[in-house]
């Protein structure tokens, strides 16, 4: 599946947010979205799975405009995984991983449902938790099991706002394995929002940075992580290791004045 | 807390998985039971006892003919006079708990109930006028009722109308539905202001709710409306589970947060105001009973709903026994009683309650 985003523009109260955003993503990719707080990659991740709407520009889904399709058909083909959990009441872990067979059945979950949830709590080391209640376990098992959910939907692209940020160094690279495992398996590509540049730059086949609601830069990893580009993007002055596989980032300090 | 050496096994997880739904569907039962039992002793309590037995065949024997012989007492006082109200009790309970669930989880919010749309206050003020000062849009013996059913509505589609521009988000509706309360509260209390005392008095009794009222037709138009609105919230219990975990989620798992919100409130409101309109306000099992539910057997809508719906009942027809029995020949207002016993039994469930959320 391929995903192409036209020259969108979003507002929130007519506070533009983004402006002329363009990117393609094709299949078996990971894609890295990285930029300062409050920049719009959450507004941009939820633009494309159509949670906002844009007001200009389109997002075509292998030639398919998405704003013609119906939710359910955009809930077969993306999978959102947000940033933290938003509920309230009580629900349990299985249950919560089940809604993500959601956009297939109806309203019973059938046997084979419940067994691919499994196999996904399985592959996310989650089984132990799988009884439990949602809001009963650590920031960083909330995170997996929202992880979890996504890939029970069998999406063929998944969005993912900073799905590592609750997580410990250990988690976040098995995270991280696991998802490029299923990329490259599976033949799903991602995009993920990311605050670890170093996380980024080791996961991601390309990337985008983003600067106030642009593109400051895209492409692969090392033409991104120049130390020119953080400085601009993030005013830290950075030292970028290029000896490495991909680019390894030692920030230094904030550049002053 | 569990040690770390053992993991659990797909099989264990499915074992437990079925375990805790079953446990779910013997609840429903065991519900079930309690309520045929509460109906049974309401039923052969009054001011002519009858045994239980008597009781029972005397509704059996309408529904299976020839393999009971009830006396012709115990069928008039059962079939005249205590089953419409019981079956009231019933429906009314059920479809208010039922209610209360499903706006909880469409405004995910823990304190929304048919109070907190106004709803209440809407039907309140409605049967005031009628009352106070016989105006009203359909005339008769239904001009309080017509009144009250359709003040109901106009109060919640106000609500619907404004929130549906503004996006139809939780806050906006529970916002606006506290001020659509207050603001038929100060009507209502306008009205009694200048209304004569006896006629100030009827209204208020109006307001607190009761059973006093139960008949035939009355119980048939409820059940009507549970029969029409009860299926679809069932049908799209799933959907509130999702829309209770966040409107994002639930979108992005193919539901139309906006659109099944708006209908889902609109058909909520409708079946508050179809039995709200007979029996008054009896507003405290809308909020009491799902959280009841809850606290029992977690959070899943497609099991909370029909047991919201029985614990409702239960709750609303042992209500009523008491009101009928306690201080007999006088019966007490049930929604008064409703609350003096679901009240404690909400306090004692929230403080033994251990976790944090609801
Ligand atoms: N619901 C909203 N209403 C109005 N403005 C918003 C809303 N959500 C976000 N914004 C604004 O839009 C801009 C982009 O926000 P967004 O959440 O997309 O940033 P982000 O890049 O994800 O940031 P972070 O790294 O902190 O998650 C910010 O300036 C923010 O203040
Ligand atoms: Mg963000």
């Amino acid at each position: 599946m391929k995903l192409k985003v036209n020259n969108i523009e979003f507002a929130y109260n007519s506070i533009p947010v983004l402006e002329n955003i363009s990117m393609e993503l094709n299949s078996a990719e990971v894609l890295g979205i990285v930029g300062p707080n409050g920049t719009g990659k959450s507004t941009l991740i939820r633009c494309i799975d159509r949670i906002l709407n844009p007001e200009r520009g389109s997002i075509l889904l292998d030639d398919h405009n998405i704003s013609k399709m119906t939710r359910m058909e955009i809930a077969r083909k993306l999978g959102y995984v947000p940033q933290s959990i938003a509920g309230v009441f009580p629900a349990s872990v299985i249950d919560t991983v089940l809604m993500g067979r959601r956009p297939y059945l109806g309203w019973k979950s059938s046997k084979e449902d419940l067994d691919y949830v499994l196999e996904v709590l399985e592959l996310l080391g989650m089984m132990d938790f799988a009884m439990r209640d949602i809001n009963e376990i650590s920031g960083g098992q909330q995170q997996k099991v929202l992880i979890a959910r996504a890939l029970a939907q069998k999406a063929d692209i998944l969005l993912l706002d900073e799905p590592t940020s609750n997580l410990d160094i250990r988690h976040q690279l098995e995270v991280m394995e696991i998802m490029k495992g299923i990329v490259k398996n599976k033949g799903i590509s991602a995009i993920m929002a990311l605050h670890d540049l170093n996380l980024a730059s080791r996961y991601a086949d390309r990337m985008i940075m983003m600067k106030e609601g642009k593109i400051f830069a895209a492409g692969n990893p090392a033409s991104v992580l120049t130390v020119e580009n953080i400085k601009q993007v993030y005013g830290v002055q950075a030292l970028v290791k290029n000896d490495v596989e991909r680019p390894y980032i030692v920030p230094i300090g904030p550049v002053t004045g | 807390m569990e040690t770390k050496q053992h993991t659990l096994t797909k099989e264990e997880v499915k074992i437990q998985y079925n375990k805790f739904i079953g446990r779910k569907i013997l609840l429903i039962f065991f519900l079930l039971a309690s309520i045929i039992l509460v109906s049974g002793i309401s039923a052969s309590l009054g001011s002519a006892n009858l045994s239980i037995w008597e009781t029972y065949s005397s509704i059996l024997n309408r529904l299976f003919p020839a393999y009971f012989e009830p006396g012709w007492l115990a069928d008039v006082c059962i079939w005249n006079l205590r089953l419409p109200r019981i079956s009231m009790g019933i429906v009314a309970g059920f479809g208010l708990g039922v209610a209360g669930c499903v706006m909880q989880a469409l405004l995910k919010n823990p304190l929304a109930s048919p109070y907190t749309l106004g709803i209440s206050s809407g039907a309140g003020f409605g049967a005031s006028l009628a009352i106070l000062t016989g105006a009203g849009i359909i005339g008769g013996d239904y001009l309080v009722i017509g009144n009250a059913f359709i003040f109901a509505l106009l109060c919640s589609f106000i609500i619907l109308g404004l929130s549906n521009r503004k996006g139809a988000t939780p806050e906006t509706m529970i916002l606006a539905g506290i001020a659509m309360m207050y603001l038929f509260a100060a009507m209502t209390t306008i009205l009694q202001y200048f209304g004569e005392a006896e006629a100030v008095k009827e209204a208020v009794f109006w307001t607190v709710g009761d059973l006093d009222r139960a008949s035939w037709p009355r119980v048939t138009i409820i059940t009507g409306a549970l029969v029409c609105c009860f299926p679809l919230l069932m049908f799209k219990s799933l959907d509130l589970n999702l829309m209770a975990a966040g409107d994002e989620t639930a979108a992005s798992l193919g539901v139309n947060v906006k659109r099944t919100r708006i209908i889902l409130m609109a058909v909520t409101t409708l079946l508050v105001a179809c039995i709200v309109c007979f029996t008054g306000t009896i507003g405290f099992i809308g909020l009491v009973a799902p959280h009841l539910t809850r606290i029992v057997i977690g959070g899943d809508n497609r099991f909370v709903l029909p047991v919201s719906g029985l614990f409702g009942t239960l709750l609303l027809i042992s209500a009523d026994l008491v009101a009928r029995r306690v201080l007999a020949p006088i019966i007490l207002p049930v929604g008064a009683i409703t609350v003096f016993m679901g009240a404690p039994l909400f306090l004692y469930m929230i403080m033994k309650r251990k976790r944090e959320y609801w």
